[in-house]
């Protein structure tokens, strides 16, 4: 049973980020722009979180408010990053997944290159503890407080948080159905008055603050508030688009979906903890490839009746 | 055929798509000069200088380089000209190096052909990791792009697993290779200080195959028509699932040669050899496969001066860390050029529209007789472009 809740406990703060990026992709490829640059907003919110973090972890306040601050800092970032990859696709009508390489590029790179020019390291290394070790009141509950509310992140809250509004928002507000309407059918769309091109910056940027928001919680909630510019966020932003395909572009999907690959990264980092596994003695690298091969079996199994947006990767052209 | 070449359309759409790329460049480059600048004033002139020509005092190094990334651009472009983009050419170039290191080490040859064997080994493995990403796109509609990608990492973790686990390949005390017999290193051209080697002629000839293949066969036809448009050349009767398998096998088999030139090359040193870090990190020129064959436009011929290029200002950005810059400015410098020569083809034009609206605009002042002409001349021009 311990080894369970242990499970539980460390999936969760690694599942927060795959959700909030997953959910970001969601937004942006449902108004029709294909967000390929979600690995680099997500460092680049997480590089500015971590410098937030890095100046001002010394000024005594508490952690879990510079954590909250921390986010603010860190969705604007990825806005602003995610403008590059809106500027290009919906004005320039420029190719997306190119788009999107490029940017995913010039992170890693400028983060070296600022790391090691201001601080001679690889990336921001901060020594703030956000982790919770019991959440007053609600940790005492049985069962369930262990498993939700002890040695956990305030991420974790936020992340369900903003699934939530995000739902509503995409479900039961008019700002949503128009949204979705530009991803299948931009030109119907816009004949009935809806400004496609700023339906779709706005979906572009709404994955900008989640893939900010989600990097910054990767930083906290895996790297234990650090973020190198050689490691990155290990592929997280590729694996948050496997996730929303698996979720086939609807939230609640992609939350499981997502709870489901933070599982099986969980299973392949804790290997020598669970006695079962431990003693089939199989290399450990065969766990961490888990999660990739996991991915292509599930796009294998789920590419062939995929509901992907229709108008997505096409740029819109009112002329047409 | 000498018509056709230069024919007047030909040669503006060839044109633009150069002074497109030159335009990217351009603006990567001031773009690098802002960074230096804010980094350290004081020397960024003279380090924007050695970032431009520093190369040319290490041509035989520029050359070098430039082997691994002129194949990895002809595999991402090779599959762009289909519409298909290959973002795996890392794990593919991952793979061809594994499967070069593993002949070199583990079969014995006389040492005229072993070096061959190794070559066709590190293709072997490239195509292997090209198919899967092929056949599941064409079968089940997998993403190429994210396949791939996931390609990427298992390939990644494997080859460092079965690296760290071969005793005659891996010393674990150096957590490296160990040095390759000598029968298995590809020649080298003997240029003093560098270690360019036969590879670069054979990625050049690789280069020519290419061109000829799309321009002179029923393949590379079928190929660049389904990039034009998938539905018209299906209803052509073009077999699309077969040519999506071999477009993204000849891929990998060109990123796989990619990583083998790599691996195989030999080293300046006598008796020591180019050697393999297993540190679980995507390769990198993989990734600038991407960038040559963007610039290149995706042509074979393009990519070879593309390649050649970028290999030249990452020489100079290493040259220029001895004005303290950090070399890491070039991948910056290579990403925002990518990024421009995204939408570059739309932005020239922009730029050409302007340029005209200028020069008509002088003319109407100059003389009237004039403007008749020149409206003509550019209503002729926008119908062309």
């Amino acid at each position: 049973m311990d080894t369970f809740y242990y499970l539980i406990q460390n999936m969760l703060p690694i599942a927060i980020p795959l959700l909030l990026v997953a959910l970001g992709g969601m937004f942006s490829e449902r108004s029709g722009v294909i967000n390929i640059a979600l690995e680099g907003i997500m460092l680049f919110g997480a590089f500015f979180g971590c410098l937030f973090v890095f100046f001002t972890q010394n000024s005594n306040v508490n952690p879990q408010i510079i954590l909250l601050l921390g986010m603010i800092v860190a969705a604007i970032a990825g806005l602003m990053y995610s403008m590059l990859l809106s500027f290009a696709a919906v004005n320039m009508k420029a190719d997306q997944t190119i788009t999107g390489t490029a940017l995913n590029m010039l992170i890693p790179a400028a983060i070296l290159l600022f790391a090691k020019m201001k601080f001679n390291s690889d990336g921001i290394t901060t020594d703030m503890n956000f982790y919770i070790k019991e959440v007053p009141i609600l940790g005492k509950i049985p069962v369930l407080g262990e498993l939700f509310f002890q040695k956990t992140y305030l991420t974790v809250y936020i992340g369900f948080l903003f699934l939530t509004i995000t739902t509503i928002v995409f479900y039961k507000t008019k700002f949503g159905l128009r949204l979705r309407a530009c991803g299948e059918h931009p030109q119907a769309a816009d004949s009935v008055g809806i400004n496609v091109y700023k339906m779709r910056h706005c979906g572009v940027g709404l994955s900008g603050i989640l893939g900010g928001i989600g990097g910054f919680f990767y930083s906290v909630g895996v790297m234990d508030g650090n973020i190198s510019g050689h490691t990155g966020v290990a592929g997280f932003g590729f694996l948050a688009l496997a996730v929303m395909i698996f979720g086939q572009w609807k939230p609640i999907k992609i939350m499981f979906a997502a709870l489901f690959f933070a599982f099986l990264r969980t299973l392949a980092y804790s290997v020598a903890l669970i006695p079962f596994l431990n003693s089939l003695n199989i290399n450990q690298t065969y766990y961490k490839m888990l999660p990739y091969v996991a991915t292509m079996v599930v796009l294998i199994f789920t590419s062939g009746k995929s509901r992907a947006p229709k108008a997505e990767g096409i740029p819109f052209d009112k002329s047409k | 055929m000498l018509n056709n070449l230069f024919s007047p359309k030909r040669t503006s759409k060839e044109s633009s798509a150069f002074t497109a790329a030159l335009l990217a460049i351009a603006l990567g480059l001031i773009f690098g000069f802002i960074v230096m600048l804010i980094a350290s004033p004081a020397n960024s002139l003279s380090g924007v200088y050695m970032m431009i020509f520093g190369g040319f005092k290490r041509l035989g190094d520029v050359f070098y380089f430039a082997t691994p990334i002129l194949m990895t651009g002809l595999s991402v472009g090779f599959a762009f000209k289909m519409g298909l983009f290959n973002i795996g050419a890392s794990g593919q170039y991952t793979m061809g190096m594994f499967f070069a290191l593993y002949v070199g080490f583990m079969w014995k040859m006389p040492s005229s052909i072993h070096w061959i064997a190794c070559i066709i080994a590190g293709m072997i493995g490239g195509l292997i990791w090209g198919f899967i990403p092929g056949i599941l796109k064409a079968l089940l509609n997998v993403n190429e792009v994210i396949a791939s990608i996931m390609l990427n990492y298992i390939g990644m973790y494997l080859v460092d697993m079965l690296i760290q686990g071969n005793a005659t390949m891996y010393i674990s005390a150096k957590t490296r290779t160990s040095y390759l017999p000598a029968s298995a290193q590809i020649p080298s051209l003997g240029v003093t200080n560098s270690n360019v080697n036969v590879s670069i002629i054979i990625a050049i000839g690789v280069a020519i195959i290419l061109y000829v293949v799309l321009k002179k066969t029923t393949f590379g036809y079928e190929l660049k028509a389904t990039g034009f448009n998938k539905h018209a050349s299906h209803y052509a009767g073009i077999n699309y699932k077969r040519n999506t398998i071999l477009t993204m096998v000849i891929a990998g088999g060109l990123a796989g040669l990619g990583g083998a030139f790599a691996i195989l090359a030999p080293s300046a040193i006598p008796g020591s050899s180019m050697t393999y870090e297993p540190i679980s990190v995507i390769a990198a020129s993989g990734f600038n496969g991407i960038a040559v064959a963007l610039l290149g436009n995706s042509s074979p011929i393009g990519i070879i001066f593309s390649a050649l290029f970028i290999s030249h200002i990452q020489r100079g950005g290493t040259l220029a860390s001895l004005y303290g810059y950090k070399p890491e400015i070039i991948d910056v410098v290579v990403a925002v050029i990518i990024y421009f020569s995204a939408f570059a083809m739309i932005m020239n034009a922009t730029v050409g529209k302007f340029l005209k609206k200028r020069y008509r605009k002088n003319h109407e002042q100059s003389s009237a007789g004039a403007v008749i002409s020149t409206n003509k001349d550019i209503k002729k021009e926008n119908k062309e472009a």
